[in-house]
């Protein structure tokens, strides 16, 4: 935010490209020469981009793993209160406490739980919902690639960025405050 | 939804930087060490026009009268449904000794083939396999419709199939009367839902950043309609991306855990009883093997229908059949693997009523079934070591359907020769299935065959976004 006046106002650059080369060489140039990566958007998994990005891993395998370690517990709770506690049944002699036998349910439940989580996680944390009204560059999900500035401060040039894109092939340069 | 990029502040600077352009690779050169996966040197429109195309026009007459057999079928299995719920369990083959035959045997048979589905989305996934791009998605839907037909089965022998909620746990006016965690039957109905649940949303999630592609091209209004609501606002962010790859990869390492438990607690409702020729150990593995096998074979016999009646002879080539008949040659050969071995520990046992069952399985009243099983799967999965065979299609095609027919008796013949004579003699008896039970097969297949037209239909049958991904990949730059 540079000063008061147009604090709300953030201008974004964005850069065309045709392959994934390009939008990986050039997000990385971008990034070297200072500029303040806001997104990129491609029509499929870019490998390498995170890194050519610096965008820090994701920490929804955490989530993954507690909501598992939850489901397990829970799992087991449930089986064995049931089983033991609540109403013990004599089934062909077994103990009511027959741990080995709770095994396969609770291994059932922690995937449950650890899969189950983890997407509503990630469609949560992305925003995406069924009526989500997220704008789209157009061909992004098709063929075309798009890294996106943020133009975050008065030094930002855009003369310099406009030529720096240019050496990675971009097809296209714009600018906007309203299309992210 | 989609932004024209005229709409917004255009702003090319004085630089005309598309005259540097560099298009889609034109002549690529390719690797003399690898072949590429797609065949045809697409680009990335070409595959997006190519797929999305699919869904377009109106659906052809071939897709009409297909539909209509597979419709036909299916209220032949409504009627045998209604017809058995109405009267009762005794409208079918059943009887005192052989209390498990035919009903079992289509669950079995259908939970099986979904596995190859999971096997090629999951496993091959952490394997980095990347030619399973191709065929993943329609090997998933597969899945979903064969564990949706398996499901039907078990609740139609329930003979009060509206009581199915009974075996949820749940705080009940019964007591509280649980349910009993110690049986396999209620471990089934956990690994299956789960399975189910957790294979419905693996292949959702794969499926949104296509559902967005189809979105921005699609003409129709009611599709366009559709795919945004499915699609849930997908704009191809890298920072989704990277969110979504982290959550597609704990999904396929939470799936082939779950793949394997499956079919080995299917295993655990005949492993875990007494009966001779149920009572196994190596039955969990026997299984696994027998459902990737059965699974691949079935993913064959579609993929080849599919890849001809849809022209993805590009996408789906003879490499990826290839690679299929040999994951089918493996699992064979451990399927015949585990064959021997149950004849040698039965004969080795000394317990007289494991050599009898061997005895009778394979010389007994049932030997046709036993060795239409053996010969079509220990046999016939061995074919596929002569490369001529598994890269010639029609041969693949047969072999394939010959392989479905006999993962299908070897569940017959381990549920009905297993029973039909058991300690007592005076109560020996032979199964035949009656009409109705074979209407619940062949409702079954429709079933089957209905949902997976739906699909070929309704939804991108390849998936855009992983087939993108690897188009690089014999590529040299």
């Amino acid at each position: 935010m540079r000063d008061s006046i147009d604090a709300k106002v953030v201008r974004y650059t964005a850069a065309f490209f045709a392959n994934e080369d390009d939008l990986v060489a050039g997000a990385g140039a971008a990034r070297r020469a200072g500029f303040e990566i806001h997104d990129a958007y491609t029509p499929f998994a870019v490998h390498g981009l995170d890194r050519a990005v610096a965008l820090p891993p994701s920490r929804l395998t955490w989530i993954a793993f507690f909501a598992g370690a939850v489901g397990l517990v829970f799992a087991l709770t449930l089986q064995v209160w049931t089983s033991a506690y609540d109403w013990p049944l004599n089934v062909g002699g077994k103990p009511f406490n027959s741990f080995p036998l709770f095994i396969p349910v609770a291994f059932e439940l922690t995937v449950l739980f650890s899969g189950l989580i983890a997407i509503g996680v990630l469609f949560a944390r992305n925003r995406m919902w069924l009526f989500s009204k997220r704008r789209v560059f157009e061909r992004v999900t098709d063929d075309r690639f798009v890294l996106v500035l943020k133009q975050s401060d008065a030094s930002f040039d855009i003369e310099r960025a406009v030529n720096l894109f240019a050496r990675y092939h971009a097809i296209n340069v714009i600018e906007g405050d309203q299309f992210v | 939804m989609a932004v024209s990029t005229e709409q917004m502040n255009t702003l090319a600077i004085g630089v005309d930087v598309s005259t540097q352009s560099k298009v889609d690779v034109v002549h690529p050169v390719y690797s003399k060490l690898r072949h590429p996966l797609i065949a045809g040197n697409k680009s990335n429109t070409d595959v997006t026009r190519d797929i999305c195309h699919l869904l377009e026009p109106k659906p052809g007459v071939g897709w009409w009268i297909s539909l209509s057999v597979s419709l036909f079928l299916l209220a032949i299995g409504a009627v045998a449904t209604v017809y058995t719920v109405t009267t009762g369990i005794g409208t079918w083959g059943l009887n005192k000794t052989v209390g498990w035959a035919f009903d079992i045997t289509n669950f079995v048979f259908w939970i099986g083939i979904g596995h190859a589905g999971t096997f090629i989305s999951a496993i091959l996934f952490l394997f980095n396999q990347k030619w399973r791009t191709s065929v993943n998605r329609s090997a998933e839907a597969m899945t979903l419709i064969a564990v949706m037909c398996a499901g039907l089965f078990p609740i139609i022998h329930m003979g009060r199939p509206w009581l199915f909620y009974w075996v949820l746990p749940y705080p009940n006016t019964r007591g509280t009367l649980w349910v009993n965690f110690r049986s396999p039957l209620l471990w089934d109905f956990f690994a299956i839902s789960t399975y189910f649940t957790i294979s419905a949303v693996f292949w959702y999630l794969g499926l949104v950043p296509d559902l967005a592609t189809a979105r921005d091209r699609t003409k129709s209004k009611l599709r366009r309609a559709l795919y945004r609501v499915m699609s849930l606002g997908w704009n191809g962010s890298n920072r989704t991306w990277s969110r979504y790859e982290t959550v597609y990869t704990v999904l396929a390492a939470l799936a082939t855990p779950l793949v394997l438990s499956v079919h080995s607690i299917v295993s655990f409702d005949f492993a875990t009883s007494l009966i001779p020729g149920w009572h196994s150990t190596i039955f969990p593995p026997y299984f696994v093997a027998g459902a990737v096998f059965s699974g691949f074979a079935m993913v064959m016999t579609l993929m080849i229908l599919v890849r001809k009646l849809m022209h993805l002879e590009d996408y789906i080539t003879p490499q990826h059949l290839e690679n299929m008949c040999k994951v089918a040659l493996l699992t064979g050969s451990i399927v015949g693997l585990a064959y021997l071995t149950e004849i040698f520990t039965g004969l080795y046992s000394g317990n007289p009523n494991e050599i009898f069952v061997i005895i009778n399985r394979s010389l007994g009243p049932y030997a046709w079934a036993y060795w239409i099983m053996f010969g079509c799967n220990a046999l016939v999965s061995q074919l596929f070591w002569i490369k001529k065979l598994r890269t010639w299609i029609p041969a693949i095609f047969v072999l394939s359907i010959l392989i479905n027919v006999g993962m299908w008796f070897e569940r017959f013949v381990i549920i009905v020769t297993s029973l039909h004579r058991d300690f007592l003699p005076s109560s020996w008896a032979m199964y035949a299935p009656s009409i109705t039970e074979v209407g619940l097969l062949v409702g079954s297949f429709g079933l089957f065959f209905t949902a997976f037209l739906i699909f070929l239909r309704l939804f991108p049958v390849i998936s855009i976004n992983e087939v993108k991904g690897v188009l690089n990949y014999a590529r040299q730059h």
